[in-house]
């Protein structure tokens, strides 16, 4: 497979059915609402709020998105699945592809093309958001479906992600005919580890479909904003300052972890973002596809061998018959059964059953199993970045992962809270989100691991916080945050959860064999908030007219005292982690080629909350920006 | 035709299967999409609310009108020609989810009760799945079944039928024996414009 070297976008992705010039007709009034979008791995939620309400307290709703169910026929659902069907030109006829707004839409997302999908999975474009975020390739190059033949069609991870929220605004636009999506204040959540990259891609992709109040904002926050949402001002009552809030959120596809602390300020309690995960592939679907092979295994010993379409009927099966299994605890087992595909039911119907001890060993003890906060997930090699596929995370104990957040982050709330750190950080307040820990049974057991943890430790045990749709909190919160930035509610502060480096090598006599030793010059400090920029000082890099240079990139979550400047000249190697690197291009304007002109950086978090690196030049006004989309193979 | 919409419990379901059961079940899920699609019409207009009764389906469209007896020549009925796309739209989703005409199709003689039963899980689920996605379905009386009610005088002759001993005048006290059905809200999928409606579920064919 090869992919693009340069950012190429061919035509311009969204739909021409909503009348564009009425997109101009307010561009200079207030955006009426405040919209938050879920862009998650496997559905998009849109909610909103009336910004001239002037009701107290902002009540966010969900908008029904209509989308495909099955082929000519529309529905309107809360979830957009996030999927994308390449369909061919003989599969379906034109007119069963009829939206409410475009009777000939350019793609097909949403339920039919993930059912589509499902049975011609070579066509099926999925997890776009996990590319984004994936090292080793150009988000702009069209290589997805993954693994489909030359003929279909391929997209790039940005272009599928524009489509999702293409389709968002043309259900929005024909929802609010006078109210266009474009000109709203839309919040857009991405997980908390996104690294920069892929926050500028999201930002970019939400700005190649016309949004022009654009802020991007972290899932666990948009969960903790709904909690505060839905609890109005009971909130101060139920935490205290001093408190630490561990936000775990087990989505579809994903793991993401986040700690807030409640401190004070000026006699008002404040919430702080401290700290935010690694990012983990691991969710809900890798739970449903265990249960499934668990059966398929099952029924082999029985000398049944299973097809791959009824792997997947099983898979979706299980997904029902675990929520049941897992939210009463009198049901000792529920019958799973696959119909055969031609019209007989009788013959082919395969039957068995998932029973209660098989939902617990594979789920509970394969997921959550009860370790020692010393015990982490096998430390993943860096190869990640080269290879081809997505990085599953290849531990699937979500305990471990837990563990090794809590323990990495031990000294996170030593300035803020003046609290002693110890071997890990301890939560004494719990917030969970996300679809997978809907099952009673999984969050308490999740709650039982971090409490055992405590206990062991001599500390109190942590409380649940409630109030959570656990499916719909993270599309509410954001819509909600538009509302907070308003001025109508708490704010939580915290900055960029990371420190970012540009690593530079020494400069030293050079001595065969040995690869002259890399330092890291700390160009955005952790905790640097939206709005703020800061100017690296006492460095200087000499970058040549019209040549790219590149630059090795890393991040640290726990390194919080390194302010801009910083020279690290050693590391621990779990301090930092490389990101994929970055690019200088200073333009031909005005110089001759192979100039080099002596630059220095500086960093800056925009409005939207990307992070912005540019290059300074000695003499003169200019700005350059260092491009951090360079995910080619060189 | 007698069946009508009350006939239709899914509180009544058994719970273990026999063969008459089943297709007293599948039975019902047909008549139950043959009243309820006649009445609802166009299917474009899927959120209109059917507040005024399906149950008054058999009176309209299953027993003869009532001939008035003053006038010798009978007054023409106002029958409405019932749109077949939300019929055929029924039938697809029920086909889709709970495969309903795979099974009332099958030919079940041959099958023992446990095969039988296997497959009306399919169709149990499906069609329980799909009623609630696209229906909300109440009682139309609240009280106990067997429980003695009263009926004021004016009460809707559509979402209550007298039988027995139906003599003298309102209020009429007896015994609720069936609780009714009633939707209080449709929310079928829209269709598209060339959408052809008569397939009900594609042939398959793997390539």
């Amino acid at each position: 497979m090869i992919f693009g070297r340069k950012k190429t976008l061919s035509q311009p992705v969204v739909s021409e059915s909503a009348p564009r010039e009425a997109v101009t007709h307010q561009e200079t009034g207030e955006p009426r609402y405040s919209v938050g979008i879920d862009l998650g791995t496997t559905h998009c939620v849109l909610s909103y709020v009336d910004l001239q309400d002037e009701d107290a307290s902002p009540n966010p709703q969900i908008m029904p998105i209509p989308q495909l169910t099955t082929p000519g026929s529309v529905e309107e659902k809360n979830q957009l699945p996030s999927f994308l069907y390449q369909a061919h030109d003989a599969e379906l006829a034109t007119a069963d592809l009829a939206l409410p707004w475009n009777a000939q839409p350019p793609a097909l997302v949403g339920t039919l093309a993930r059912n589509l999908g499902g049975k011609t999975p070579i066509r099926l474009v999925s997890s776009a958001k996990s590319w984004l975020c994936h090292g080793g390739v150009d988000c702009y190059s069209n290589f997805l479906p993954l693994n489909g033949p030359e003929e279909v069609a391929k997209v790039s991870p940005f272009e599928a992600t524009c489509q999702y929220l293409d389709h968002l605004r043309c259900a929005w636009d024909q929802h609010f005919p006078d109210q266009h999506l474009v000109a709203q204040d839309v919040t857009i959540t991405v997980p908390a580890s996104f690294d920069p990259a892929a926050r500028e891609l999201t930002a970019e992709a939400a700005r190649q479909v016309g949004f022009q109040h654009l802020t991007l904002l972290e899932e666990p926050l948009a969960a903790v904003y709904s909690w505060l949402e839905s609890s109005g001002d009971h909130w101060r009552q139920q935490v205290r300052v001093g408190d630490i809030i561990l936000v775990v959120d087990i989505g579809g596809g994903t793991t993401d972890l986040s700690l807030v602390a409640v401190t004070e300020e000026a006699g008002n309690l404040a919430l702080n973002r401290l700290a935010v995960g690694d990012h983990i592939l691991l969710g809900g679907d890798n739970m449903d596809l265990a249960l499934a092979y668990r059966i398929n295994a099952k029924l082999a010993k029985e000398g049944k061998r299973l097809q791959p379409w009824q792997i997947q009927a099983i898979t979706h099966a299980c997904r029902d018959a675990k929520e049941s299994l897992l939210s009463d605890p009198d049901v000792l087992d529920v019958p799973i059964v696959v119909p055969s595909r031609g019209s007989s039911l009788m013959g082919g119907t395969l039957r068995t059953e998932l029973t209660r001890q098989e939902v617990e060993e594979t789920l509970v003890e394969g997921f959550f199993p009860r370790v020692s906060v010393q015990d982490h997930p096998a430390q993943q090699a860096r190869a990640a970045l080269s290879q081809l596929g997505l990085p599953y995370a290849q531990d699937p104990g979500v305990s471990r992962h837990l563990a090794a957040f809590l323990s990495r982050q031990h000294s996170a709330a030593e300035e803020l809270l003046g609290q002693p750190g110890g071997s890990f950080i301890k939560p004494t307040a719990l917030l969970f989100n996300g679809g997978v820990l809907k099952a009673p049974t999984l969050a308490a057991r999740t709650q039982d691991i971090i409490n055992s943890w405590l206990t062991d430790a001599g500390a109190e045990p942590a409380k649940r916080l409630q109030g959570l749709d656990l499916d719909l909190a993270v599309a509410s919160g954001a819509a909600y945050y538009g509302c907070v930035r308003k001025g109508k509610g708490m704010r939580i502060r915290g900055g960029i959860a990371s420190a970012y480096y540009v690593g530079i090598e020494s400069s030293m006599p050079a001595i065969p064999g040995m690869e002259p030793p890399l330092e890291a010059l700390c160009v955005a400090p952790f905790g640097m908030e939206e709005g703020s920029s800061v100017e690296v000082p006492s460095r200087e890099f000499g970058l040549v007219v019209g040549d790219p240079v590149r630059f090795r990139f890393f991040g640290s979550t726990t390194r919080r005292e390194d302010i801009a400047g910083t020279h690290l000249d050693y590391w621990e190697p779990e301090e930092l982690d490389e990101l994929p690197e970055i690019q200088a291009t200073l333009p031909l304007e005005g110089r001759s080629p192979g100039e080099v002109v002596p630059v220095r950086l500086a960093a800056r978090i925009t409005e939207v909350g990307t992070l912005c690196l540019e290059a300074i030049p000695r003499e003169g006004s200019e700005r350059w920006q260092i491009e951090f989309e360079v995910r080619d193979n060189p | 035709m007698t069946f009508d919409l009350t006939t239709f419990d899914l509180t009544a379901m058994p719970t273990t299967f026999d063969l008459l059961h089943l297709i007293l079940a599948g039975a019902a899920l047909l008549f139950l999409i043959l009243g309820v699609t006649k009445r609802s019409g166009s299917s474009a207009d899927a959120a209109a609310p059917v507040s005024h009764a399906p149950s008054s389906v058999s009176d309209k469209t299953l027993t003869p009108e009532p001939e008035p007896e003053s006038t010798p020549e009978p007054a023409p009925a106002l029958l409405r020609e019932a749109s077949p796309e939300a019929a055929l739209q029924l039938l697809s989703l029920l086909q889709q989810e709970a495969r309903l005409i795979d099974f009332v199709k099958e030919d079940l003689s041959g099958f023992s009760d446990a095969d039988i039963g296997a497959a009306a899980r399919v169709v149990h689920e499906g069609s329980l799945k799909a009623l609630n996605s696209y229906f909300t379905l109440v009682p139309v009386r609240d009280e106990a079944e067997e429980s003695q009610i009263t009926l004021a005088e004016g009460f809707d002759a559509s979402e209550v039928r007298l039988t027995g001993n139906v003599v003298g005048q309102a209020p009429f006290t007896g015994t609720l024996v069936h609780r009714g059905w009633k939707v209080a809200e449709v929310t079928l999928p829209k269709l598209a414009e060339g959408h052809d409606a008569r397939v009900i579920a594609p042939a398959e064919v793997e390539l």
